[in-house]
């Protein structure tokens, strides 16, 4: 069974219509024996660093999520969760990736938020290969630099982790929930791993 | 590279699309869910649901509408129409919408704007604003541009941003409905006072508009309606024309 960590993110729902449309069975639970036990499991996150590493805390989760030894995929702000800080409100974070979260500093022709549609190139990848400079969609202030981690990058201002991998942890600054055929593709990407 | 967004716009009366579609590979041309995935699947980049009964009663329909939209489309999407309380928004939020639009109602009350970034993100809130030109001065109208206001185009979109909207969806009343292509001038000005994406709306009627939106008023996405529905402009056909021309484009 997959098990979606269910807290106060904003996209817990398109996540699991996500993996309906998938026929793929899961359950969205905060029971942390629930979530333990679990074949994977997925970190959704969409809203504010600080105020949901609050949350996180508060629930034990974040200590829960660094003792996972299944595959985990973190989304969005769950793979900025998984690193050691993040710029927004200098919030420490899970810290499985030793990195720090920045806020991109726009330009005169690029935008803040990261929004809307951007290729990605893959690296040394658990991604397939079939989507390799296919478009996913982002939306997003704050990035995780390009590191040893780094599974795919994209660039905007500057290249960055579009996604990443350490042991079996699994992350992308993307929607794969909301990225059409090519989301569709990665998730099935994260759910063949063994 | 980013990529230049094309975004269709559905009008919802009673869970209906307002307007039939001419589409070939559609059972119900009036079902909005399986109009908005046939957009997907043809490679729209996101969708726009505006509610445009917006009584109370309508509204639970709506939002049950939402929740299917949510289940069956895989690209992002916003609502809009009726929206005038953070209390509103929840239950729009909780049926899967990825953003919301707001219009009259913030300019009745613009501490909306801050309340609903506040609440759920600036990345949730988009900004409608319906323009029109009065007296040489871009000014902002209300109630699908029946009611002109004492706001100006350029100052509001300015302290929309400011107050924390994400996005700006800008409308010219003077092009909607004309397809005599989009209102450059204001547009590109937009995009050079604001750090915000700006969404092109109004006067699209054939390709060419669409790159001079991106190029010429500099846009970030570009909104159109019945030319998609009535079948006029297909999204693979306007996106390959739109990548032969150089734009960034997701093909």
């Amino acid at each position: 069974m997959i098990s979606v960590i269910k807290y106060n993110a904003g996209n817990i729902r398109s996540v699991a219509f996500a993996l309906e449309r998938l026929n793929v069975p899961f359950s969205i639970t905060d029971d942390l024996e629930e979530i333990r036990k679990a074949d994977k499991v997925i970190f959704p996150g969409v809203g504010e660093a600080n105020t949901t590493m609050r949350y996180l805390k508060d629930k034990k989760l974040d200590v829960l999520i660094k003792d996972l030894k299944q595959p985990v995929l973190g989304i969005c702000l769950g793979m900025q969760l998984l690193c050691s800080h993040s710029e927004e409100n200098d919030t420490t974070c899970i810290g499985i990736f030793n990195d720090r979260v920045k806020r991109f500093q726009p330009t005169h022709n690029e935008k803040v938020p990261h929004m809307g549609w951007n290729s990605l190139t893959l690296t040394q990848s658990w991604i397939d290969a079939s989507v390799a400079e296919k478009f996913v969609y982002f939306v997003h202030s704050y990035y995780v630099p390009v590191n040893p981690h780094t599974s795919a990058i994209t660039e905007y201002i500057e290249p960055f982790s579009a996604a990443m991998q350490k042991d079996n942890f699994y992350a992308v600054q993307f929607h794969p929930e909301k990225s059409a055929a090519v989301g569709e593709k990665i998730i099935q990407s994260f759910l063949t791993i063994r | 590279m980013l990529t230049k967004r094309i975004i269709p716009c559905l009008d919802i009366k009673d869970g209906r699309t307002v307007k039939g579609v001419n589409f070939v590979n559609i059972r119900d041309a009036g079902d909005p869910v399986e109009l908005g995935a046939s957009y997907a699947q043809q490679g729209a980049d996101e969708l726009v649901f505006l509610d445009i009964t917006a009584t109370t009663d309508n509204r639970k329909t709506f939002v049950e509408l939402v929740k299917d939209i949510a289940r069956h489309v895989n690209i992002p999407f916003t609502v809009g129409g009726g929206i005038s309380s953070v209390a509103d928004v929840e239950p729009l939020l909780e049926a899967g919408a990825d953003k919301i639009s707001i219009n009259s109602a913030a300019v009745r009350n613009p501490q909306l704007i801050d309340d609903l970034a506040k609440a759920f993100g600036s990345q949730f809130v988009v900004l409608a604003i319906d323009a029109r030109k009065v007296a040489n001065q871009w000014t902002v109208h209300t109630h699908g541009g029946r009611n002109p206001t004492d706001k100006k185009l350029f100052s509001w979109a300015g302290e929309g941003q400011q107050r924390g909207a994400g996005e700006i969806l800008f409308t010219s009343m003077d092009h909607d409905g004309t397809k005599q292509g989009f209102a450059i001038d204001p547009l590109s000005k937009l995009n050079e006072l604001l750090d915000i994406p700006v969404i092109a709306s109004g006067g699209a009627g054939n390709k060419e508009h669409f790159l001079h939106a991106f190029t010429l008023g500099k846009a970030d996405a570009a909104l159109a309606a019945s030319l998609f529905h009535f079948g006029e402009l297909s999204i693979p056909d306007l996106k390959s024309y739109l990548n032969s021309a150089g734009t960034p484009i997701r093909i």
